[in-house]
């Protein structure tokens, strides 16, 4: 017996010794200059070249930076790399100024070559890069990609001299600084490439911790999968001095409830979401905490329309009209999201979409829906609606399928997969229905509208539509704003009419933030250059 | 000295009991297991009129509501998507006890057939096949039956079937060793001389004495069987929305229970005390049949 | 002794081929993989499957090609996680969930032994009935119950112990070791009660009694060996059971452990990572319970002559 007591007692002593919690990471981070960060899903991978999410890109501008930054506030584009820039030709021809103390975190200065190098890499077929389209702006970019030419000379973009870039532009753009901040036109380090593969393969060795080299704030420390990313303080990096913060530590934590947990026991500073059911709660006792902003992006259900009945765009336009969108976003997102029948967010940098030929009518929908052959939904095929797991996800999953069963009768399977998973189905044009998300990459509406461009890489979902196409190509050239927005409500009608996707809610931007995060401001674009933030208590 | 074959007749001999009066009788002295047994009759009459009692749809939504507590319109409460938990409650019982039962009636036909087989030929195909037991239950079964849902999508059909190829397994070793024993008893060795077939053998004779044990392994096999499916479900592998069953209850009220406990608790208790009943009218049905077996 | 190590190594050979082969064609069987013709993918990806995955090759052949790397200890690359190997995400995650199922098997048999003993000693009393009770409890508790049940008390409403992680912060491996062990507790309590109630009703424990021994070291010297034994062979079908159920405590305590791994694999379709982790945690059970019975006919040697389990 006593035996049996004393290994008892010690088994319990080890285990109630962890009970002496220490210090929290907010409270040791906000000390240290240490920022713990929820960031949502696993990456698929730090390349900027090959990725195209929004848990990437926080961790991606840690590591890199473009020709361009922005101004934490106001989103006006600021030098990053580029210290300075010529505008001529009647804004087709751009001539960058690379600093002098830009460089590469082996030592290597930062040149005009690398961006060359970096933009042909982007748009080399090979690459399949989904965002190789936003650099179609550029001369023979487009064609380059396609293949249709491949010598890269060709391409607008050429080196000077080791700093001095100079690109030429298909046609005056409007946005392309802002566009310079996005981070597929990021310069990558050529020699690292190299040595891990072909300049055009994707997914080599080269973003791991000790191989991966960069010219951002920060340096890759440390990727344990589905546990941790660390970053630490780049010495080398050009404007370091003014870079407060020592380490960022981001948390793939895909479930939020445990993330809104994490933050509660001061284990994060600030989280990637909230659980729904917890914002009125957080409001009441804890305003100080939650943040609620205009947010510029679009949830949405995308078809494919390869997969039949739904490539008939009426049966599309009954499935959206038989959502009750005003209702999802009162009772089940609970976030202040507004109820989308246009792509474009209302207000995108004074852009305004004209009225949508959608609404919510359920007769309307059940005619469209008998007039296309299924009456009362007879005959109807079970569809799969696929989605990246996620309790929001789901729930509205759940109540769309419920709401096309009462009003259409037609049977919806679920299928929620993992991040990356889900991203390789919709790349493949796997899948039926797929949820889906587009955040603004520069505050214009083309960067809603280009996305369905035929072919576009972010298109996905087989649509395709000439006159879609010259619209869109021509407000690439209009120079008036007006035009131009009028240009692109032209086109947004040809999309709501054929309806490849279906838009259901304009996003707000939902987070909670401990008080000691400091020089983070919401913006539409919810972008925080790390070098601007940094940790301290409140006064 | 007795008056009268009637007066005969009145007095009050024992009755003589057959074994499973007998058995019947020492049940019925345990509480908790009779407990256990009106519980689950309870549950199962409410899954089978669960059609007629519920008071709603259990796909109904009411996006308005939302969750909300106990009340009078919902007497458990309202899921997010408003939908009545105590409907939910009572169509996931059904098919939770559903899959229970018709799991361990798949693993309840093909156990006894192969334990029966091998256990009365005996010899050379006794050994093989049961070889062939050992063999497969070394197996992982959990991560095939994650696998083959995977590979052959998430049906309730597979479901039955997949847990039921499991758990044969064991009932097949029970009733082997139970037959073993019976042949060699000597009215097995009787009916054989006085010409009887061995199917009518094995029908007349084996079989009802091998019930014994199998009947206490069927009420252990159906709350693990239940519990496999909860698991299942509660990893996002067994029943798809709209259709709910317990596993998928509990794992939707664990997401939101600080804010809404009774899609949790509910549940919760729904499968504890279901899993409870089986455990002891099991224990009870083993201390019944047989007062000298050990415990466990 | 030996023969019986020999006996039952030769007997989990055939058992290994079949798991491999079993997973491999049935994973080749799924619908919707590279390996289904029917894709439409653009040329450079189609040309990088065939080349990583040797899909033109007829499937015997890829068979024994995947048996090939098997012996070099290669599971492949990862079907959806394209720039890792599943060797690397399994390094990853089993030592996690191997840490996670050692504290298991601690807590369980730590509690569940001295539950079943206090209840073996005086038995039909409150020291029997009310470990006897919180055991069956655990049983019929599953962790997917227990684990939040836990997390809202303990780290949610008392805020002693953090609700997720594992190594994250101090103390936040205490929560799920306990949720997976307690099941294993209550079995291990039950199993123990049974074995030291039949040793304890024996005439040489007796005799022991009536010479004055004290009852702790009659339990230690005469009863442990014999009475633990029901328990030693529990442990194989338990690891077993661990490493399943630590699929559910890493989900919901979100441990990067290779049980997570395996049902998000699962999930998306990651063919090889699900045939890699399967062959793996196949192998480790199996000898896993080779070790265990090993380990009870060490204890009592009689168990070696029947070859049947009961």
């Amino acid at each position: 017996m006593p035996n049996k007591i004393v290994c008892l007692s010690l088994t319990l002593s080890l285990f109630l010794s962890g009970c002496d919690l220490g210090p929290s990471n907010v409270e040791s981070g906000t000390r240290d200059q240490v920022l713990h960060l929820g960031n949502g899903t696993e990456p698929k991978d730090l390349d900027p070249h090959s990725v195209t999410g929004v848990p990437e890109h926080n961790i991606i501008s840690a590591l890199f930076e473009g020709l361009v930054t922005v101004n934490p506030k106001t989103l006006a584009p600021e030098p990053g790399i580029a210290a300075s820039w010529n505008i001529e030709n009647n804004g087709k021809r751009y001539t960058f100024a690379i600093r002098d103390n830009a460089k590469w975190s082996n030592g290597d200065p930062v040149t005009a070559d690398d961006f060359v190098w970096s933009w042909k890499r982007m748009l080399l077929p090979a690459m399949a890069s989904e965002y190789a389209y936003q650099l179609f702006t550029v001369k023979n970019a487009k064609q380059f990609n396609h293949g249709d030419i491949t010598d890269f000379n060709q391409v607008g973009v050429k080196a000077l001299n080791a700093k001095t870039l100079q690109v030429d532009l298909e046609n005056p753009t409007p946005y392309f600084l802002s566009l310079l901040a996005h981070y597929s036109t990021y310069a990558v380090h050529p020699p690292t490439i190299l040595k891990f593969g072909a300049i055009d393969e994707a997914g080599t060795l080269w973003t791991r911790p000790g191989n991966f080299v960069g010219n951002g704030p920060f340096l890759l420390d440390e990727w344990r999968l589905n546990y941790i990313i660390r970053v630490s303080k780049n010495p080398l990096y050009w404007d370091s001095e003014n870079v407060q913060l020592n380490e960022i530590v981001f948390y793939p934590i895909d479930q939020v409830q445990t993330e809104e947990r994490m933050f509660k026991t001061g284990a994060l500073h600030a989280t990637s979401s909230i659980p729904v059911d917890k914002i009125a709660v957080y409001q009441q006792k804890d305003p100080e905490k939650i943040s609620i902003d205009p947010y510029l992006g679009t949830y949405y259900y995308r078809i494919n329309i390869n997969v039949k009945p739904l490539d008939n765009p009426n049966i599309r336009k009954a499935l959206s009209m038989a959502i009750n969108r005003e209702l999802l976003v009162s009772s089940i997102t609970k976030g202040g999201q507004l109820a989308a029948y246009t792509f474009t967010p209302p207000n995108t940098q004074g852009y305004y979409a004209a009225t949508s030929p959608i609404t919510f009518d359920i007769a309307a929908a059940r005619e469209l829906l008998s007039e296309a052959g299924f009456p009362n939904g007879e005959g109807f095929p079970e569809i799969e609606l696929t989605y990246n797991t996620s309790d929001g996800h789901r729930r509205i999953a759940v109540a769309i399928q419920q709401m096309w069963k009462d009003a259409l009768n037609i049977d919806i399977r679920l299928s929620n997969q993992d991040w990356k998973v889900y991203l390789s189905r919709i790349q493949s044009m796997d899948y039926s229905i797929a949820r889906a998300a587009w955040i603004g990459d520069y505050p214009d509406p083309n960067t809603f509208l280009d996305m369905f461009i035929s072919g576009g890489g972010n298109n996905q979902t087989g649509w395709s539509n000439a006159e879609y196409d010259r619209l869109i190509a021509l407000a690439a050239s209009q120079t008036n704003q007006q035009q131009r927005y009028r240009t692109f409500q032209q086109a947004e009608a040809i999309l709501m009419d054929e309806s490849p996707i279906i838009p259901i809610y304009t996003y707000t931007r939902v987070l909670l933030k401990h008080p000691q995060l400091q020089g983070w401001y919401p913006n539409i674009l919810d972008q925080h250059p790390y070098k601007h933030v940094y940790l301290q208590e409140p006064k | 000295m007795i008056d009268s074959l009637k007066e005969y007749q009145n007095l009050n001999f024992e009755q003589g009991r057959s074994l499973w009066q007998d058995a019947w009788y020492r049940l019925n002295k345990n509480k908790l297991a009779m407990l256990g047994l009106y519980l689950i009759i309870f549950f199962v009459v409410v899954s089978i009129l669960t059609p007629w009692l519920a008071p709603y749809g259990y796909e109904t939504q009411n996006l308005a509501l939302g969750a909300s507590a106990p009340s009078a319109q919902h007497w458990l409460g309202t899921d997010i998507h408003g939908r009545d938990l105590m409907t939910r409650l009572m169509y996931g019982g059904r098919i939770s006890l559903m899959v229970g039962f018709a799991a361990t009636a798949v693993s309840l036909f093909i156990g006894v057939l192969w334990g029966t087989i091998a256990g009365y030929i005996g010899g050379l195909t006794d050994t093989i096949m049961m070889r062939i037991v050992d063999i497969l239950y070394a197996l992982p079964f959990m991560i095939f039956i994650i696998l083959l849902m995977v590979v052959f999508g998430r049906s309730l059909l597979l479901l039955f079937l997949a847990i039921g190829l499991i758990e044969w397994l064991t009932m097949a070793r029970i009733v082997r060793t139970q037959v073993l024993t019976l042949r060699k008893q000597e009215f097995v060795s009787a009916a054989v001389v006085t010409g009887l077939r061995h199917w009518q053998i094995i029908r007349r004779h084996v079989i009802p004495n091998v019930l014994g044990p199998v009947i206490v392994y069927i009420t252990l096999t159906i709350p693990s069987v239940m519990l496999l499916e909860a698991f299942l479900s509660f990893l996002g592998l067994g029943i798809q929305p709209p259709q709910s069953s317990w596993g998928v209850l509990i794992s939707g009220g664990v997401e939101t229970m600080e804010e809404y406990p009774w899609l949790l608790v509910f549940p919760g208790l729904a499968l504890s005390l279901t899993l409870f009943a089986l455990n002891f009218l099991g224990d009870g049905l083993r201390d019944a049949l047989d007062p000298r077996a050990t415990r466990d | 002794m030996l023969r019986f190590f020999v006996g039952r190594l030769l007997q989990s050979i055939p058992v290994i081929f079949i798991v491999i082969t079993a997973t491999f064609f049935l994973v080749r069987a799924a619908p919707g993989g590279p390996f289904d013709a029917e894709k439409t993918l653009s040329p450079e990806v189609i040309e990088r499957l065939n080349e990583r995955y040797n899909l033109d090759a007829p499937i015997y052949e890829q068979y024994f090609d995947y048996l090939g790397h098997l012996a070099q200890g290669d599971f492949g690359p990862s079907f959806r996680y394209t720039n890792r190997t599943v060797t690397e995400m399994i390094y990853a995650g089993l030592p996690i969930t191997f840490e996670l199922a050692i504290y298991a098997i601690m807590i369980a048999l730590v509690i569940g032994i001295s539950a079943g003993m206090l209840a073996a000693i005086k038995p039909n009393s409150a020291q029997d009935y009310i470990p006897m009770s919180l055991a069956m409890t655990g049983i019929c508790m599953p962790s997917f119950l227990l684990g939040p049940l836990l997390v809202l008390v303990f780290g949610i409403w008392l805020q002693w112990l953090p609700v997720s992680g594992w190594g994250y912060s101090p103390g936040d491996k205490i929560l799920p070791a306990i949720t997976l062990g307690s099941t294993y507790a209550a079995y291990i309590a039950r199993l123990t009660r049974g074995g030291m109630l039949e040793i304890l009703s024996q005439d040489y424990i007796r005799t022991a009694k009536a010479k004055g021994l004290p009852m702790a070291k009659i339990i230690i010297r005469h009863a442990l060996r014999g009475g633990l034994s029901p328990v030693v062979a529990f442990l194989g079908p338990a690891i077993a059971g661990l490493l399943a159920g630590s699929f559910v405590v890493e989900t919901i305590f979100q441990i990067p452990g290779l049980g997570r791994f395996y049902v998000q694999a699962a999930f998306n379709r990651d063919y090889t990572m699900i045939l890699g982790t399967t062959i793996l945690l196949s192998c480790l059970i199996v000898l896993l319970n080779m070790l265990s019975d090993l380990l009870a006919v060490w204890l009592n040697p009689r168990l070696a002559l029947s070859n049947e389990k009961n």
